[in-house]
């Protein structure tokens, strides 16, 4: 089923995609070719769509995984004083020789690549609502994998945050002009 | 390490709010900038890699970039900091306040209009992350 209309001749692709931001909850994906009228074909919108919702499965991990990695490796530094300015530079040392950190701040990284990549395939009111699914993850992934307690009503909590993501991301995602 | 701090209460109190306010305000201050500094920047006539370096030091000559991007590391050590003390679902579900920041700060520093559901959504994630505190005890 085409979610939406080819450009016809000499019309913007962006355009139509205006057109359909509250047309409908999936990602309104568009080629950048096609703007301009070319010979080359576009790739098949399933394939398309496939990819683009396995970069977001990847984006809601990759993050939430680097807060997790971040927390194992401060875990195991401990709490530090942060004054006299020498103690905090002591412990910034400790932070940036932790294996884990890296690795944590490699996921991060991860996270923010594929986050650019999703946007430029789909659109900012799909991508951000999605996104709000992340704050779950995070709960699940730090009860799993640091044996973090979660009382029920962080559970609620989470659910009302990743609810008022979504009703934020549903709306238009541009008001004013450059500054 | 021993943390003294830990023994008395009220100061405990007081520095996790400090660590949390400079998460949330120096994060979000930080986007705005950046934000600004891009806006006034103009966005990439293409992805080929030419232009993309060109866009980046055109914004590198831009101040608000430089302050943005220092509220931004700033930020994510206070973030370290939030994390050696407290755990990973409290910490990340209260970053979420950054959504009710960016809403007044995007109001007031970019010129944006924010509309009434946006205004319902940042009232939803204030309501979130209360409900995480209080869940935490």
């Amino acid at each position: 089923m085409p979610l939406q209309r080819r450009p016809n001749e000499g019309e913007s692709a962006i355009f139509l995609r205006r057109d359909n931001i509250r047309a409908s909850f999936k990602p309104t994906t568009y080629n950048r070719r096609r703007i301009r009228p070319c010979k080359q074909p576009m790739r098949p919108r399933r394939l398309f769509h496939l990819t683009t919702y396995l970069l977001i499965a990847v984006m809601i991990i990759a993050g939430p995984l680097g807060n997790v990695l971040l927390g194992m490796g401060m875990k195991h530094i401990g709490e530090f004083e942060m004054w006299p300015p020498s103690q905090l530079l002591h412990a910034g040392l400790k932070i940036f020789t932790t294996p884990t950190i890296w690795l944590g701040i490699a996921s991060l990284i991860a996270f923010f690549v594929v986050y650019m990549l999703v946007l430029s395939r789909a659109d900012y009111s799909f991508v951000q609502p999605a996104s709000s699914l992340a704050y779950g993850v995070v709960a699940l992934l730090g009860y799993w994998i640091l044996g973090e307690r979660v009382s029920p009503l962080r559970w609620v909590g989470i659910a009302v945050i990743c609810l008022g993501v979504f009703v934020v991301g549903r709306t238009n995602p541009r008001t004013a002009g450059r500054v | 390490m021993a943390a003294p701090i830990l023994v008395q209460r009220g100061a405990f109190r007081l520095r996790q709010l400090i660590i949390f306010t400079l998460i949330v305000v120096a994060g979000t201050g930080g986007e705005l900038c950046v934000s600004r500094a891009m806006k006034g920047v103009g966005e990439a006539r293409s992805l080929r890699p030419s232009d993309i370096v060109k866009v980046i030091l055109r914004a590198l000559r831009v101040p608000w970039m430089w302050l943005g991007v220092g509220m931004m590391a700033t930020a994510f050590f206070a973030l370290l900091a939030a994390l050696s003390i407290f755990s990973v679902s409290f910490v990340v579900p209260v970053t979420a306040l950054s959504y009710v920041a960016g809403a007044f700060g995007s109001a007031a520093f970019l010129g944006e209009r924010v509309t009434t559901q946006r205004w319902l959504g940042v009232l939803l994630v204030a309501i979130g992350v209360a409900l995480v505190c209080l869940g935490s005890h």
